[in-house]
Formats: structure tokens, sequence, C-alpha cells
């Protein structure tokens, strides 16, 4: 554990150019607000430091938590956290952070293990934060280090053994030394004039191409005209309007809202099970049949056809059109966007 | 004009207005300009009532002013960000509605009625408050930068993305209405061995941050108007913390809690997250402090010179987390020879500066570059400056100046020189 003292120069305030009074304290306080009680407290509470303070009772060990991984963390992070698309990965990139590209770990980077407690049970899983308990914390943490070689398959993490782990990377670090390092180098008056003897173009953006369509320049260094305009694609012949299916503004809506499901939902070709289950046909299916997904027992034995109104109704009040059912979602606002929603699911997912 | 006219349509028929523009006055109208000769129709019919537009919007003619994302940068949109459109804008103030937003488990549309703002910790009474007790505290008004750590993060290996919007684009400016930090911690009483507080916010994140009990004393704000009008959702309605001068990362959004400790939590977003790695391997914490920096917004890559020769305003923002900034040099020939700007508009402590640098273009290609001074004496380092201490992975805090070459035709591109 480090302790610091915060330079006078990191706080220095520059007189301020117009005249501000601060608001002033009141002796004795302003008698607002009102006693937290103890439980409120321990409601809100729940962060754990480097020195174990927070740190509840409880223990788990790594088979236990690879079940839980495997559950609830592997549609984003992988089953052995090697990450899934830009979510992050958890486990290896040992030795790469002096190197060209480093992967940045539980294991090779994070310097505490509290740090990794404290985010699990505060934050994860992904749309559903809070839900898991210490027993399944301390579990989860175990597999995590297990992942990264920490420790073999027999170990269980609890409160008890939370002080003895020391993290690979846990010296790595130092306080912030800009101002000795970096403040007198860049305190200099800079030159004015004739600064260099040439100057050289020695990297553009426009050769990696990376910037979002329809922004954004690029120029003709050459000077020879034309810069970067793009000529405007060749006028498509317009596609026959679909006769029959939903109607495409409404489908357009539809997939707008459903970003708010994409973290946990995939539709459409290719579409796979992750926090939630693939979406494909899902209009006129059985609830609770999508193979390969672990459902609650809930919506497992609703008994229930996902007809136009069942799902309606169901995307308007998860919890309450089928209670104890585990998707995290508090709902669309109105019968208009479960209309558009369900319109998108027809549309991108077939029937 | 048409209602579907588009701007960079308005800016060719400029264009091509100024053509044959020799020295002196404009050229020679050949005919009668219709825009003076036919009457329009705003000119002739009845527009909007009051009360058509509750609360008002843009013009539509400026519907191209948005913010905007780069989505291959992160997994999903709900832990994501987006970017202020710098080259849009003027003067020091960033609109409600412009301003980036950076969420880590997407907008907590938070109730006021039922939000609370806990105090605990290492305090004599730990303590509750509503919004409605939060209003009875004596209040300030300032207005300050907040700079996303990452800001040109991606531009640490070289000239990547082309727009200031993308490159520098993850800092907003408000004047912000709010409570000292200092008066609640009073309220409560910090004990004496308490040096740290850990503010948190009610998101699906419960994002945390450990700060200074000095710094969370000296000048942090509880903030729930943002120039004026409450905060917008995006940006941690109904109430914010604000940490002026420092990463905004620490500006907790959707507040709920405030510990006080004895020592720093080490958490997320200050161990595996915003932490400085640098070429050795080993990584500085604690980076809170955003330098001295600046950047030409216009022209740039997004906002090309479209009015050919003569009179051109180069404009740009300038910022320092440890306070005011003086002065700013602008070159246009690459860092050869530089020139004083025009400072303009409030000089405001940890705020948004605003310089102009006006000249006669002849039409030869530029290279541009703008660098700030603070009121320390820092003067913004070049970017192979920067990398020669801290190399290229570092991901946060990359202050360096900024090149755009513009070509003959006015069209600019994000460059490196050397």
């Amino acid at each position: 554990m480090k302790t610091y003292l915060i330079s006078a120069a990191i706080l220095a305030a520059a007189a301020p150019a117009l005249a501000q009074e601060t608001a002033p304290s009141r002796d004795g306080g302003f008698g607002l607000g009102r006693a937290a009680l103890p439980e409120e407290v321990a409601a809100w509470d729940i962060d754990i430091r480097p020195d174990g303070a927070g740190l509840p009772a409880g223990s788990g060990n790594v088979w236990t938590g690879e079940e839980l991984f495997v559950d609830q963390c592997s549609a984003c992070h992988g089953d052995f956290g090697e990450a899934v698309g830009r979510w992050p990965q958890l486990a290896g990139g040992f030795g790469t952070l002096d190197g060209e590209d480093p992967v940045k770990t539980v294991g090779s980077y994070w310097p505490y293990l509290s740090t990794v407690w404290d985010y699990v049970h505060r934050a994860m899983p992904y749309g559903n934060a809070g839900s898991l308990s210490a027993d399944d914390t301390y579990a989860i943490v175990a597999y995590l280090m297990y992942l990264n070689n920490m420790v073999e398959d027999d170990f269980v993490l609890s409160d008890e053994t939370f002080l003895d782990v020391e993290m690979p990377n846990a010296g790595g670090f130092y306080m912030d030394d800009r101002d000795t390092e970096e403040l007198p180098l860049f305190s200099a008056e800079p030159c004015m004039e004739s600064c260099a003897d040439s100057i050289e173009v020695t990297m553009r953006a426009a050769v990696l191409d990376v910037t979002p369509e329809g922004d954004g320049g690029g120029i003709d260094l050459e000077g020879g005209g034309g810069g970067s305009a793009a000529a405007p694609a060749a006028a498509e012949e317009a596609p026959a309007p679909e006769p029959e299916g939903p109607d495409p503004a409404l489908v357009a809506e539809g997939e707008s809202l459903f970003r708010q499901c994409s973290a946990c939902h995939q539709i459409g070709e290719g579409a796979s099970n992750r926090v939630g289950p693939a979406l494909n046909g899902i209009v006129g299916a059985e609830a609770g049949t999508r193979e390969g997904f672990r459902y609650s027992p809930a919506l497992a034995e609703a008994g229930i056809t996902w007809t136009h109104e069942n799902l309606a109704a169901y995307l308007l009040d998860p919890r309450g059109f089928i209670s104890g059912n585990r998707m995290a979602f508090r709902g669309l606002r109105d019968a208009a966007e479960a209309e558009a929603m369900i319109a998108y699911l027809q549309s991108a997912g077939g029937e | 004009m048409t209602k579907g006219t588009t701007r960079r349509g308005l800016l060719k028929a400029g264009m091509a207005g100024a053509a044959g523009l020799a020295a002196g006055r404009v050229h020679a109208q050949a005919a009668p300009d219709p825009a003076i000769m036919e009457p329009q129709p705003w000119r002739t019919f009845l527009g909007d009532g009051v009360d058509a537009r509750p609360y008002g919007m843009p013009s539509e003619f400026e519907a191209h002013v948005v913010r905007r994302n780069v989505p291959w940068l992160t997994a999903d949109a709900v832990s994501s960000v987006n970017f202020t459109p710098l080259h849009e804008l003027d003067g020091i103030i960033t609109p409600n509605g412009l301003c980036f937003e950076r969420h880590h488990g997407g907008i907590a549309e938070v109730d006021p009625a039922e939000h609370r703002i806990m105090i605990n910790g290492l305090v004599d009474t730990p303590l509750v408050f509503t919004m409605a007790d939060l209003m009875r505290f004596p209040r300030e008004n300032r207005v300050h930068f907040l700079e996303c750590a990452a800001n040109s993060g991606m531009e640490w290996r070289g000239a990547q993305l082309n727009g200031c919007q993308y490159t520098h684009g993850m800092i907003h400016n408000v004047l912000y209405t709010g409570v000292p930090l200092r008066l609640l911690l009073e309220e409560a009483g910090v004990q004496g061995n308490a040096a740290w507080v850990l503010p948190e916010g009610a998101d699906a994140a419960a994002m945390t941050r450990s700060i200074p009990l000095e710094k969370a004393m000296d000048d942090c704000l509880v903030a729930f108007r943002m120039n004026g009008e409450a905060l917008r959702p995006e940006q941690g309605y109904p109430v914010r913390l604000v940490v002026p001068g420092w990463e905004g990362n620490m500006w907790v959004k959707w507040l709920r809690r405030i510990e006080v400790g004895d020592q720093p939590w080490y958490h997320r977003e200050e161990t595996s997250k915003y932490t400085d790695l640098l070429e050795d391997g080993r990584a500085r914490e604690f980076t809170w402090v955003m330098d001295a920096k600046s950047v030409i917004t216009n022209p740039s890559p997004q906002a090309p010179i479209t009015h050919g020769h003569g009179p051109t305003v180069i404009t740009g923002v300038a910022w320092s987390g440890r306070g005011t900034i003086p002065r700013v040099d602008v070159t246009i020939d690459g860092g050869m020879n530089w020139h004083q700007a025009r400072m303009s508009g409030p000089s405001l402590d940890k705020s948004m500066h605003r310089f102009y640098y006006e000249f006669d273009w002849d039409g030869s290609p530029l290279l541009l570059q703008s660098r700030a001074h603070d009121s320390t004496g820092y003067v913004q380092p070049t970017k192979e400056a920067l990398r020669a201490i801290r190399g290229e992975n570092s991901i946060y805090h990359n202050n360096g100046i900024q090149t755009w070459a513009v070509d003959s035709d006015g069209n600019a591109e994000n460059v490196e020189v050397g």
C-alpha cells in the first residue's frame, strides 16, 4: 500500500479572471439532510480496498467460479477470459506491457485483487449489475486467478485467504511524476522564427482511412486539385417495394430501439446466444426453447408462445409479465415502441 | 434556396461566387442576385407562432451539427464515447446537446424525487440529502472544461482520424451551478485521519474514483445545472461531480454517494484504466491533471477552406488543467515560423479559451498548428517530445501539438510533420 502527499502544484489554482466569491461555510453546519441509518449505509457502501476493508465473509472455489463464469460472463469475455470481439480480455498478456502491443488483463496488469472483487461485485454481469452474491464473487475471482495461472484448480478464495494474494503486476505502478519529469522540459520559451531547416509531412491519416464514412477530408498533397470530394455513388436502381411485411419506418424505429438490447441479444445472420438468447425466429416461438441457452426456471417453465400480444406485454414489463425471469431490462416506454420492436424482430429474425 | 439544400452545396455556391477574385473588393455581379431580387417564402408568409416549439431546437439547416462516434473503437454503444463537433462551434461554451458522451453502463434515467446523496465513512455523522436539501446550500457558478483523459488517445502512434471532432472532441466547456463539495463534507464533519473521498454514481456501472480530500475541499462542485438548465441525462442528471482541471472520468455522473476514507480505494477506473503505461512496461497512476492543450478547429478536415484566396480566419480552442491560457501561438508552415494568436472571450480558470489568427491566404498549401501556453508557464509540447518520454502505449493524456495539412483547394487532413 502506498500513501502519497499531494503536491501543492497539483492543487494550485490560478487567480480567477472574474470576481468569484466562494460560497460560505457555516459554523456548526446548515442542519440540512438527515442522519443515514446504518442499514442504509450498508446497502450502498459495498466498496473494497486493497487492505481488505469492506470485504464480506464468504468463499468460493475455482470450479464453482468456472460454472458461474461460463454462464454469466463468457458471452463477452470468452470461456477462458480470451474476450469476444472488442470486449475486455481478462487473462494472459504476460510479458507484453513493454512491447508494441500491450495486453492489459487481470493477470498481466491489475495491481490489486480487491479491484477485481469490487468491480465484479459492483458492476457485473453487464446488464444485471449487483446480482452476484459474495460467495459467487469469490468464486468468479478465484476462477480469474486460475485463468491467469496464479493458483491451482483446487484453490478456494475467501475473506481469510484474500490478503495472502499478491498480484503479478503489483509493483508496476508509480505516482504521477509529470511535475518533475515533464514540466521543467515543457516550460521553456519556444522558438518563434526559422525554427527548422525543413519540415516534411511524415504521416497522413488518409492512408489509414479509419475515419467514419461521410466525414473528414483527405487532401491532394500534389496540389493537382480535386481533393477528397467523393464522387456520389451511381444511383442504384430503386428496389421494387416488398409487397408485404412490416412497415419499413416501423422496422427502422425498432432497429434503433434494439440498441438497448444489443449488449445482451443478437439477431440476424450468424446470431448466437450471449448474455441473452439469440432472437432469430422469436416471434411465434415457444418461450424458453432456444437451443443452447440456459434460461431462468421462470422462463423455461412459462409455457407460453411469443405471440404478438404476449411479446408486447413482455417487452413493456418483463418482470411483471413473467415474474422471476432474469432479463435485465426495465421495459419499453409504450405500446408504440413495442410495435416497432416486434416489427424489427420479425424483419431481422424472421418468424 | 430549397429546403433540401445541403450545407456542402451552400459552401460550393459561395466558392463559385468568389471565382475570379483578384486584389481588392469582390467580383462584379453580372446579373441581379435572386437572393435579393426574389421574395423568399419567409419574407412573405407567416411563420410558427410562440409555443410551436416549447423547447427550442437549432435551425433545420444545422442538422449536421451533432455528436458522432467511431463505432470500431468500442465493443458496444452502452460503454462507449462520442465526440463534440468542435469544428462547428465558436466562443467558449459548449451547447448542452453537443457535449460529448462517455458512459460505462449506458445513460441512467434517474427520477430526481427518488435520488439520494449519501455522505459516509470517516465523518462524525453519515448523512443523506434529497435534491431539495441540496438546493438549500449556498451555490457557486463556474465555467470549466471537462476533457476525457483519452482525448486524442487514438493518435499516439501517428495521425489516424480525420477531423478535430474525432481527434479532440472528448471535451466540453460548460457553466456549472452547484454546491461546493466542501459544504456537504463539512455538514457531515470530516474526521482528522481522513485523506481521500470516493464519489460513486447511481448508474449500472456504479462508477467510482478516489479523489484526494484536499482537492475535494478545494474546488469540487456537486453540480445540478449546466449552462443554466438542469443537467442532461447523459451528463449525469440530476447531479454530477465537477472536478476542475482533472480528467473527466473523475467527474462522477448521477452522483449518489461520497465516502470519506484514509486511503485510496484503487478501483477499476484508477488501476486497469486511466493509468498511463510507459515504454518500460510500468505505468503512472493518479495522473489527474489535464496538461495544457490546443487545437485549430477551423480549418480542419471536416471544415475545409471553401472561399478561395484572401482574408482567412484560423480559429481554435485551448485549455489547461493548471490555470488559464494567456497565449496561443499559431504556425501556417508546420512550425518554421510562429505568430501569436489573438485571444478572445472570457479567460477563466480551468476553462476553454478561444483564439483567432487572421491572414490573407494566397492559395499555397499550409501546415497548421497551434501551441498553448498556460498561466504556469507550461508550453504545449510536440507529439514527438511526448513520445520521447512516454512511448506510444499510454493511451491517455496525449496533449501533443496537432497538425492539419491544407492543400491548395482548401481541403485539410490530419498529418504529422518532422
